[in-house]
């Protein structure tokens, strides 16, 4: 699906659209991901204006209200610089949902297609179009790999991830049991479907801890809101004071692989 | 709103149950780890039947082209198929619910003063809860695929379409035998038992005065009845006993026989990842004069049930490519955690999520559109491409909008909420203005540390969700 896009031109600018998840509960990771953009020579431009994709009403049968939240989110990318997500879900959204949300409105069809053209998830930008080969400067370690489904099937970047990290030649990547499988999120499903959404997130952390890796890294954030959770409440149940799986945004893992924030 | 119809008579288990069911089942490690491992061999079976993705992708949009072009004509093949069949000598019957379809199938027993019937493998008879009835009507139903057989022994329902017993040990069928097939002693030999079930099959399909079957696919263009299986019960059902009824939904229908192989290969390969199933019959007529063998009637029962609802629906219409393979099942994370049973339904899995609320209605089947987490894997390998996680969205929203006149669906607004949606709207207004919503998340990072411990469902596996101290927003400005 992305590998068509090698011929992009290399940007000067981008827009950073970070999501509603990042910009509250992962902030550090949008920091990461805009550094390690930067450092590639990038001007990043983060329209403050932005809120949320829409995805929450829109996966839970609320459409109306997944379309007003769209539309806001329209306006705010005049130029015609790409788009880059730090999640493969909500670059999901935007890339295959909006111009669907918007069907019935030629106006904003128009634009939703005109912006889902060059909406990017994170790791496929950074492969596909800036031809990013991280340089490893850390020391030997372990990683898990968790890609989300969004990713994985509605993006098809479940291999740029892979492939940035195999780029850092001290990091050795675990291969985890049942890795295509969905860790149980799946935003309000998770609330609203408790006890599947637990036995699915809690298969999900015994087989990313049977690997013996040290860390578990995702693009995304949803993922690991409910990954890492459920890893910390484990450990508080059995009385584990260090977290016995650690994790978090692949671009935090990249930039301090990579030399940090200088 | 919809007029709700009369409820069915059926034993359906309401929706409201399925949480429940669900949770019986997630906290039974025996059955977690059992379904796992009956998921993952079957999944491994598919994937060693299409080493090549490309041909896969090619053969999935052939697949789903044959299936839309075929739905697309729906109404003239259905006319045509009646035509046919009935020019080859096969009564066709027309029921628009089951009751109807019963009442059929009962009347043709009864003419022929009939006390059995041997049963090949039929998810539409399970649908119509055929048993049940013929049982109330004095006459014996006993199903002859090995596995619809140890259900039935087990006074319980399939629950998978394909593999019915998948939930079974060998142990639990072992003991089943032993109480109820008379002067069997218990084996846990799987070969054994086997041989038992063909033994007692044998001679009722020889004492058998109806034998009824499904229909994989319902050839228009020639009027011929498809039928897939393993076990060589289809063709003894459909050729010993003297009355072959064969029932189907009205979807199952293509115009040409050229259509079938490819769809046919998708099917075989899909469902049990064989390359082609042992057995495959094509049903054309019932026994001509000078003929040894087959019966001496056949009949066809097209069942409605709820399919022209979604049919009427360009969206819903996908719904109904279906072929009935059970992949969708087989690699869905929820299917592998809860199994068949707990859904309720006669279809588990994500079709029946998809096509149970047009049988059922909303109102019995709400919430199971909500145990869904969108993963996107029944979409990935279902073999005529349904949007699954696309219909699971549509019926949320038919599902959780405020009831309206002239509804898509029997049912629409029956999980509607005034809170639930005063809420969405509260959402929306925040995060449709970029001051509220600078306010909003403001006010969740400066008073994270009110964030209560317990968030009900969440906190259920999980530790409390709290909005970092700074949002990116604040930590970009701070770095100017």
């Amino acid at each position: 699906m992305s590998s068509a896009r090698t011929a992009t031109p290399r940007p000067t600018d981008i827009y950073f659209f970070a999501t509603c998840v990042v910009d509250q509960f992962f902030p550090g990771a949008g920091m990461d991901a805009i550094t390690l953009l930067e450092r590639q020579g990038i001007r990043v431009h983060f329209p403050d204006e932005q809120t949320c994709c829409g995805q929450p009403a829109y996966t839970s049968g609320f459409p109306d209200e997944a379309r007003k939240v769209a539309a806001h989110q329209l306006t705010l990318f005049p130029e015609a610089w790409p788009v880059v997500v730090p999640s493969g879900s909500c670059a999901g959204m935007m890339k295959h949902h909006y111009p669907t949300l918007f069907a019935r409105d030629p106006v904003r069809k128009a634009q939703a297609e005109a912006l889902s053209a060059r909406v990017y998830e994170l790791t496929d930008f950074l492969v596909n179009v800036l031809n990013f080969k991280p340089e490893d400067c850390g020391s030997d370690c372990t990683v898990v790999l968790h890609t989300s489904c969004s990713a994985r099937r509605e993006m098809g970047v479940h291999l740029t991830g892979r492939q940035l990290l195999g780029d850092l030649v001290k990091v050795t990547v675990a291969q985890q049991d049942h890795e295509s499988e969905c860790c149980g999120f799946g935003g309000t499903f998770s609330i609203k479907q408790p006890e599947i959404s637990g036995a699915m997130v809690e298969d999900k952390v015994k087989a990313l801890k049977a690997t013996g890796a040290e860390r578990v890294v995702s693009a995304d954030c949803g993922c690991l809101m409910n990954i890492l959770g459920h890893a910390a409440w484990k450990d508080a149940q059995e009385g584990r004071s260090t977290p016995s799986l650690p994790g978090e945004h692949i671009a935090s893992f990249l930039l301090r692989r990579t030399g940090g924030a200088q | 709103m919809s007029t709700p119809q009369t409820p069915h008579t059926l034993h359906f288990m309401p929706s409201a149950g399925f949480r429940a069911r669900a949770k019986d089942v997630v906290e039974n490690p025996f059955l977690r780890k059992s379904f796992r491992g009956a998921m993952d061999f079957l999944m491994s079976k598919r994937a060693a039947q299409f080493p090549d993705a490309e041909e896969l992708e090619s053969l999935r949009s052939l697949g789903e082209r044959i299936r839309q072009y075929n739905l697309a004509k729906l109404p003239t093949l259905l006319e045509q198929l009646e035509a046919n069949l009935t020019k080859n000598g096969i009564n066709v019957h027309w029921a628009e619910t089951p009751e109807e379809a019963n009442a059929i199938i009962l009347g043709i027993c009864q003419k022929h003063s009939a006390r059995l019937m041997v049963k090949g493998k039929s998810m539409v008879s399970e649908e119509i809860e055929l048993n049940h009835a013929a049982e109330a009507a004095g006459i014996g139903a006993l199903e002859s695929d090995m596995g619809e057989y140890i259900v039935q022994l087990a006074h319980e329902k399939p629950s998978h379409i394909i593999m019915p017993a998948i939930h079974k040990t060998k142990e639990e069928i072992a003991k089943l035998f032993a109480e109820n097939v008379p002067g069997v002693a218990y084996t846990d030999n799987v070969d054994a038992l086997i041989q038992i079930g063909r033994n007692v099959l044998r001679q009722k399909f020889l004492e058998a005065d109806i034998g009824l079957s499904g229909v994989n696919f319902a050839v228009a263009e020639t009027g011929t009845l498809c039928l897939v299986e393993n076990e060589g019960n289809g063709r003894m059902c459909t050729t010993a006993p003297p009355v072959h009824i064969a029932i189907t939904g009205i979807e199952k229908i293509v115009e040409k026989l050229e259509h079938v192989p490819p769809l046919l290969s998708l099917l075989t390969r899909s469902a049990t990842g064989q390359n082609i199933s042992t057995y495959f019959n094509m049903i054309s007529s019932p026994r001509k004069p000078g003929e040894k063998d087959g019966p001496n009637e056949v009949h066809l029962v097209l069942l409605d049930n709820g399919r022209s609802q979604a049919y009427a629906d360009e969206q819903l219409r996908k719904t109904l490519q279906c072929i009935r393979c059970g992949a969708c099942m087989n690699h869905c994370p929820v299917y592998t955690r809860i199994g068949g049973h707990a859904y309720g339904t006669t279809y588990p899995g994500p079709i029946g999520k998809i096509i149970s609320p047009h049988m059922l209605g909303l109102e019995a089947t709400a919430t199971m559109a909500t145990a869904s987490s969108l993963c996107g894997a029944c979409g990935e390998v279902c073999p005529v491409k349904i949007p699954i996680p696309e219909l699971l969205m549509r019926l949320r929203e038919e599902s959780f909008s405020a009831p309206h006149a002239n509804p898509a669906m029997r049912g629409q607004g029956a999980g509607y909420s005034r809170l639930v949606s005063a809420i969405w709207r509260a959402w929306a207004a925040v995060y449709r203005s970029p001051g509220l919503y600078r306010l909003a998340t403001w006010a969740g990072s400066r008073f994270s540390w009110l964030m209560p411990a317990n968030q009900g469902a969440w906190t259920t596996v999980r530790t409390p969700l709290k909005p970092a101290p700074k949002r990116l927003r604040d930590m970009l400005k701070e770095r100017g």
